[in-house]
């Protein structure tokens, strides 16, 4: 019986948590409002919208930080082996970043990052 | 440190393209800001300089990025109908697009990407590149179907596009991940070493064939087509029938006839039946269409049909076969929908049957090329459509699939029946109410001559084509 040992964690987390939600229904004062007897007390209305609504804008500017976020994840790796990599990594990066530049001038010229 | 080899000739007309997608882009930022006409034509020249490219390339055959890429026979003459296809689209825009007021760079752009997502589904030698190329021509396709944003049709034909589109993907990539599962890899050849038949692999193939079955449109597959078809601009709709269409195809092809050709048995009775149900389907559905869109859209399912024909007979001349038929295809379909594209009122409407009422009495040359295209649809000599069909039918006769050449042969005689009653409606029919003028374009008419000029050779000449289509094939096959 390998697993006993196992079985028995198991039971024993079963009674104390048990117990812990056992105890205090015996001992604590219960005064309850509407809000306590909601089904996730946490202070949000639990049936809405999960955000409301929000401007696209948002939206927008949470892809444009993916041009960055990439350039970073890239040329991160890149830097560390620069040396090793030498021309052929210079040239392939330059590659790269020519093609991400472009879409970052496409942004900006098209207005992309005005927020109004 | 040791460096992968890059070679670049692999995927030259790509990048040509891609080059041109990047250009147009840039040009989009700089004046003049209100007239477009010039990306039109960079886009243009892009593809013809990446037809040179297919051309210069022609006879070689190289592979880069460790087996990824293959640049061989098949997938140059590939890369001829979509070139093909996507000038033709580029063409017929330059027009409808202004007189809509809705010319911009990136619908140039992104027919450009899509173009590259299949040239490099047509040259895909894993599964992993079929899949990204398949994910770059279908999210430019999605964008492209909902360009006309303030029309409510259009909308939902990208929505519809795109939620089927990655449903129908997901099942791709489930594909993938089960023969992966059964053979320890995604590359093509190495698959056709190490294929079993076990349940595994059954079920992954099955899966593939869903996914491809969805992007070629195969019946039961094919339910997203006619509403897609209808609401996308009608310059996409044409990119949609003709370019992914042959992109699907070359993958499907290239991945069943290379590496899963120790489970042929299997699918080809899958494909059996895919074929005759796409067929009957089709054409069935297509005739009570009043919609001239609708029409055509069933009638590329129907096509598919047909193609799928040349697959289930095998062998150098089935496959070839579907590889002519696809050229030939491309051609009428874009030309059929060129000529509605052209007599398209500015708010999507006349399209329907009755509006074509008497149409060859207000523009009887429009007219005269809409029917010497739906005569190539149907199979009449001397168009390429018949030449396209004799060989799909008589492979299927030579490899003993009689059955299947029957009823593809009946299903040629209910097809003539819808598209006979549009040219009986442009010519024997008086007119119904008024019409709005259309305005005379010279690149669309360019792109009708170059339509009807291809059908024409293909019909009249078809032996150096046949004879290409099939030496591409070859190497597949050996």
């Amino acid at each position: 019986m390998e697993s006993l040992a196992l079985l028995m964690v198991f039971g024993f987390a079963a009674a104390v948590a048990g117990a812990l939600l056992y105890i205090p229904s015996l001992i604590a004062p219960r005064r309850e409002t509407p809000i306590k007897l909601e089904p996730f007390e946490c202070g949000k209305d639990p049936v809405a919208l999960p955000e409301g609504r929000f401007a696209i804008k948002f939206a927008t500017t949470a892809i444009f930080f993916i041009i960055v976020d990439i350039e970073l994840m890239f040329l991160w790796p890149w830097a560390v082996l620069y040396r090793t990599l030498g021309w052929f990594g210079f040239a392939e990066m330059l590659v790269f970043l020519g093609i991400l530049m472009l879409g970052f001038l496409y942004i900006w010229r098209k207005g992309g990052l005005e927020w109004d | 440190m040791d460096f992968p080899a890059v070679s670049l000739r692999a995927i030259l007309p790509a990048i040509v393209i891609l080059t041109t997608a990047a250009l147009v882009l840039l040009l989009d930022l700089l004046p003049p800001r209100e007239r477009k006409g010039h990306l039109a034509v960079v886009s243009l020249a892009g593809v013809v300089a990446a037809l040179l490219a297919t051309t210069w390339l022609w006879g070689g055959e190289s592979r880069a990025f460790r087996g990824m890429v293959v640049l061989d026979g098949y997938a140059l003459f590939l890369d001829l109908v979509i070139c093909y296809a996507a000038g033709l689209v580029v063409l017929l825009s330059m027009d409808y697009l202004r007189e809509r007021g809705l010319e911009s760079g990136e619908y140039y752009a992104l027919v450009l990407l899509a173009t590259v997502g299949m040239m490099l589904m047509a040259s895909a030698g894993d599964l992993i590149v079929v899949f990204l190329s398949l994910e770059l021509m279908s999210l430019s396709l999605y964008v492209l179907a909902g360009y006309f944003r303030a029309r409510l049709a259009s909308g939902e034909a990208a929505m519809k596009y795109f939620l089927l589109g990655a449903f129908a993907t997901s099942f791709f990539l489930y594909g993938i991940a089960l023969v992966y599962g059964s053979t320890g890899t995604t590359n093509l050849d190495r698959i056709a070493a190490s294929a079993s038949r076990d349940s595994l692999m059954m079920v992954g193939v099955a899966l593939l064939l869903v996914g491809f079955g969805f992007k070629i449109s195969a019946v039961p597959f094919h339910m997203w087509a006619p509403d897609v078809y209808v609401g996308a601009p009608t310059s996409v709709t044409a990119l949609i029938a003709t370019g992914s269409k042959a992109a699907a195809f070359a993958a499907l092809i290239r991945v069943l006839v290379t590496s899963l050709r120790s489970t042929q048995p299997d699918w080809t009775v899958l494909l059996w039946g895919l074929a005759a149900a796409t067929m009957t389907v089709g054409n069935v559905v297509a005739i009570a269409q009043s919609n001239l869109k609708r029409m055509l859209a069933y009638s590329s399912v129907a096509h598919v049909g047909y193609m799928l024909i040349g697959l289930v007979a095998g062998g150098v001349f089935g496959t070839g076969a579907v590889l002519f038929y696809l050229l030939v295809y491309t051609f009428t379909t874009a030309g059929a929908f060129g000529v509605v594209l052209l007599l398209e009122h500015a708010g999507g409407e006349g399209v329907s049957l009755a509006d074509y009422a008497g149409r060859a009495r207000r523009h009887p040359i429009l007219a005269l090329v809409l029917s010497l295209f739906l005569l190539s649809l149907i199979g009449i000599p001397p168009f390429g459509g018949f030449v396209g069909k004799f060989y799909l039918f008589g492979a299927a006769v030579r490899s003993g699939y009689i059955g299947l050449a029957v009823i593809g042969a009946l299903n040629t005689a209910v097809a003539s029946y819808y598209y006979l009653r549009l040219i009986v409606y442009m010519y024997m029919r008086e007119p119904e109410g008024v019409e709005a003028v259309s305005t005379p374009s010279f690149a669309g008419g360019l792109a009708l001559a170059v339509a009807l000029v291809g059908i024409v050779v293909l019909g009249v000449v078809p032996t150096p084509f046949i004879d290409l289509a099939q030496a591409a094939v070859t190497p597949l096959l050996r």
